[in-house]
């Protein structure tokens, strides 16, 4: 909804990015969901006159996007900081090739880690792939900002990193509308001298790049998004990104350099701005990445002296850095039971992991997703989780270092989409190998922690339209893997009997675990079954109560209590489900010795 | 009218939070204030605690409320309220929605649900008021309106008018859910003088 003047929105910055790469004319996009990059694309594939796609990695999405970039279109990647990671391998060589259409690849980093396995701070790249890199501080800077750098990309002939950060991406602010922008028709255009980086080639284009970085600093001096704030005092500040925020909250007369494009800086600006001070301070979240350019042009300022280099940051921390003094004493916060995420009650992964933590002297290789939480008690089955696609192979690397003595408790898991990214390299490489590591895909039929978007195993498109669908058997046993079951998680007695032959088995094998997420629409829409406890039948046992289910609690008993239920003296408690969380999975049922839960009919 | 405040929203993942936010935040705009409003998407929508953070003024830098510096909490659970004791300051309120839910480690049985935990608010004088929003929404007919009804209840801290918020849920909610939204507001605003 807009707010009272009819040319403004109400937008997140990953919506207000989505609308900004309509309004360059942006034709194709390409990316992988991640937290909290995964809205820029979701949003994007409701415009017209744009093609968006979800690819089964960055690497691949880059790549895409370098290639309609060579055709001559504007073009888009999307992913999440760890997600170029993946991507630096296109990265670092498209600033030698440069582009045709405006190229930007917008990371969108997690300082704090709300959902994220390292808190990287992915400006590093922009210094080490020599590209220029613009960073907004709100939605309204990020759609506007979003035009300049594919201005920029298209006249410095180089991509451009746009980097963005959870409290960008995930705020809401208002933003002004504007219009779609007229941009070239694509065309094929050959300039191999350009773009086919043979090494004679990439000498002459490593010349050029260090030609463009000249040009682009002189460019950074001038730049209206690199722009003095003046104000009072002699204490100054340089920032940008969401830091410029807490420093205007903070210290709202102090003179400013907010910075736009944090890469490459204006040297001249900084000199100026400092010469006109007596003490500047560099605020900035997690790497001293300005602080260090500073210094190394011998300019002395704080930083990360008195700033935390790690976490986010608030107008509180900036305050209280340089005047701690000005800030009052916080009430102390109490000792309370922590609210981890917890699976969902009928998720299918649960199958799977009730089964691993009833095998005691396994080791399971994890990886990124939802089932990532079957590390948490009490289940508590997950013993590594390094990055994505990493639980196949290090499994195998772990065989491998432990030879026999390893056989039978060497065990991957990951979700479907997750071995699309990157498992599917790995499991060919064990194959190849050698390996008696089993691996279990999670097969949801979805990207279910970054909110259901499809892959190529779902047989959907980005927009919903029906796609190929993987066949993830086929793949399996086209790898050369020969032993491949599929299993049906919910049932939980035969799911556990499957994984302990196979993980015991000498070979490698790969156990496909099917069964949809619950909180797929057309899931959440099915009518289900409801368990329901018989209290009177429960001994307590906590079998079902071990399972983590959101919808089972225990309530203890005192032996006094115990007995006045019609209890045994000893028993410590009973297990019960409350029926309207519970998802009708059946799980909790199956492993019921004592016929305390039972299904009731049907229901609407 | 209050030219700037900060207004921080707690609860449990599912229990309608973010509409809650948005609704507060549509009804700031329309009253001509400046919002930002910050959330936490991904990992915490998974039953763990979520929170927004929803700041008005004549211009808004900061997405982030500062510890000791939110005016309101809507708390839509307990502990969710307990929980963020640090951005209270001694005038701030305490919207709290009666709810108890369980964290895993107590439904477990290897933890226990805190008793009387809204009076470590109350004994550092904070302006507690605690309404049972699901009581008032079973009142008006509709179980998932509990959430509006905290909006209404909040509201009653706010200098905006009350038709400002009634014209945001006729403009940001589904026709078919209107009225009864409408209904679980003013439930939910009455709560509080009740």
């Amino acid at each position: 909804m807009a707010d009272k003047q009819q040319n403004t929105l109400w937008l997140s910055g990953n919506e207000a990015i989505a609308l900004g790469a309509w309004e360059a004319g942006v034709r194709v996009a390409s990316g992988y969901p991640g937290t909290p990059s995964t809205e820029i694309m979701e949003n994007l594939s409701g415009y017209e006159g744009v093609y968006t796609e979800w690819a089964p990695n960055e690497k691949v999405g880059l790549e895409v996007a370098i290639g309609a970039s060579f055709a001559g279109a504007r073009a888009l990647a999307t992913m999440k900081h760890v997600g170029l990671n993946v991507a630096a391998d296109p990265l670092f060589t498209s600033a030698y090739t440069g582009v045709r259409g405006g190229l930007v690849i917008i990371t969108a980093d997690d300082p704090e880690m709300h959902s994220s396995q390292n808190e990287q701070d992915n400006r590093n790249y922009a210094f080490a792939a020599k590209m220029p890199m613009m960073e907004p501080s709100d939605p309204a800077e990020a759609k506007a900002m979003l035009q300049r750098a594919y201005s920029i990309s298209e006249e410095m002939d180089t991509p451009v990193l746009f980097r963005i950060t959870t409290r960008i991406a995930h705020v809401k602010g208002v933003v002004p509308k504007g219009e779609r922008s007229a941009t070239a028709e694509p065309t094929i255009e050959k300039t191999p001298a350009k773009l086919v980086m043979l090494p004679g080639l990439a000498k002459q284009r490593r010349i050029a790049m260090e030609e463009r970085m000249a040009k682009l600093r002189a460019l950074a001096e001038t730049l209206p998004e690199n722009r003095v704030e003046p104000g009072e005092g002699r204490r100054g500040f340089i920032c940008a990104g969401v830091a410029y925020n807490y420093v205007k909250e903070a210290f709202p007369k102090a003179p400013v350099l907010k910075l736009g494009l944090v890469w490459p800086l204006p040297e001249q600006k900084i000199r100026e701005f400092a010469a006109g001070l007596d003490e500047l301070v560099v605020v900035e979240e997690l790497d001293p990445f300005l602080e260090l350019h500073l210094k190394a042009m011998g300019i002395a300022c704080h930083g990360k002296d008195i700033i935390p280099n790690r976490g986010e940051l608030n107008s509180f921390i900036v305050r209280k850095a340089l005047e701690p003094a000005s800030v009052g004493n916080l009430f102390t916060p109490l000792e309370l039971p922590m609210r981890p995420p917890n699976m969902c009650a009928g998720c299918p992964h649960r199958g799977i992991f009730y089964g691993l933590s009833r095998m005691k002297d396994i080791f399971v290789s994890g990886d990124i997703g939802c089932y990532t939480l079957g590390f948490l008690p009490p289940l508590s089955a997950m013993d590594a989780c390094v990055c994505m696609g990493a639980s196949v192979t290090m499994a195998h690397g772990m065989a491998k270092a432990l030879g026999e003595t390893g056989k039978g408790k060497v065990v991957a898991v990951l979700g479907d989409s997750t071995f699309m990214h990157s498992g599917i390299t790995g499991l060919l490489n064990a194959v190849y190998n050698g390996s008696y590591a089993s691996v279990i895909i999670l097969d949801n039929r979805t990207t279910a922690m970054t909110g259901h978007q499809p892959n190529p195993a779902s047989g959907q498109s980005i927009r919903g339209n029906a796609a190929p669908q993987l066949d993830l058997e086929k793949l399996c046993r086209a790898l050369g893997v020969e032993r491949v079951v599929v299993v049906n998680p919910h049932d939980v007695e035969s799911t556990r009997k499957i994984l302990k032959e196979e993980i015991e088995s000498p070979d490698l094998s790969v156990i496909i675990s099917r069964a949809p997420c619950v909180l797929l629409p057309e899931e959440v829409k099915r009518k289900k079954p409801v368990y329901y406890t018989r209290t009177e039948n429960c001994t307590g046992c906590t079998l079902c109560v071990n399972m983590g289910c959101p919808a089972i609690s225990w309530t203890p008993l005192s032996p006094e209590e115990a007995v006045a239920k019609g209890y045994r003296e000893r028993q410590k408690g009973f297990a019960a489900i409350t029926e309207v969380q519970c998802n009708g999975c059946g799980q909790c049922a199956a492993v019921c010795k004592f016929e305390a839960i039972t299904r009731r009919e049907e229901i609407a | 009218m209050k030219p700037s405040g900060n207004i921080l929203f707690s609860g449990v993942g599912g229990q309608g939070i973010l509409l809650a936010s948005e609704l507060t935040a549509h009804a700031q705009l329309a009253a001509g204030f400046d919002v930002k409003k910050s959330e936490v998407h991904g990992m915490a929508q998974r039953g763990g605690s979520v929170e927004a953070h929803l700041r008005y003024g004549m211009k808004v830098y900061s997405p982030l409320i500062d510890p000791g510096s939110a005016d309101i909490l809507v708390a839509f659970e307990i502990l969710e309220a307990a929980r963020y004791l640090p951005y209270l300051h001694k005038d701030s309120a305490v919207v709290v929605n009666t709810q108890k839910i369980l964290p895993p480690s107590v439904a477990l049985g290897k933890a226990s649900y805190p008793n009387d935990i809204l009076n470590e608010l109350t004994s550092r004088q904070i302006n507690v008021v605690a309404i049972d929003a699901f009581a008032v929404a079973q009142k008006v007919g509709e179980l998932r309106t509990a959430n509006v009804a905290m909006v209404g209840a909040m509201s009653n801290f706010l200098a905006v008018d009350q038709e400002i918020f009634l014209q945001v849920i006729d403009t940001t909610i589904k026709e078919q859910f209107r009225e009864v939204n409408k209904k679980a507001f003013k439930a939910g605003r009455a709560a509080v003088h009740a």
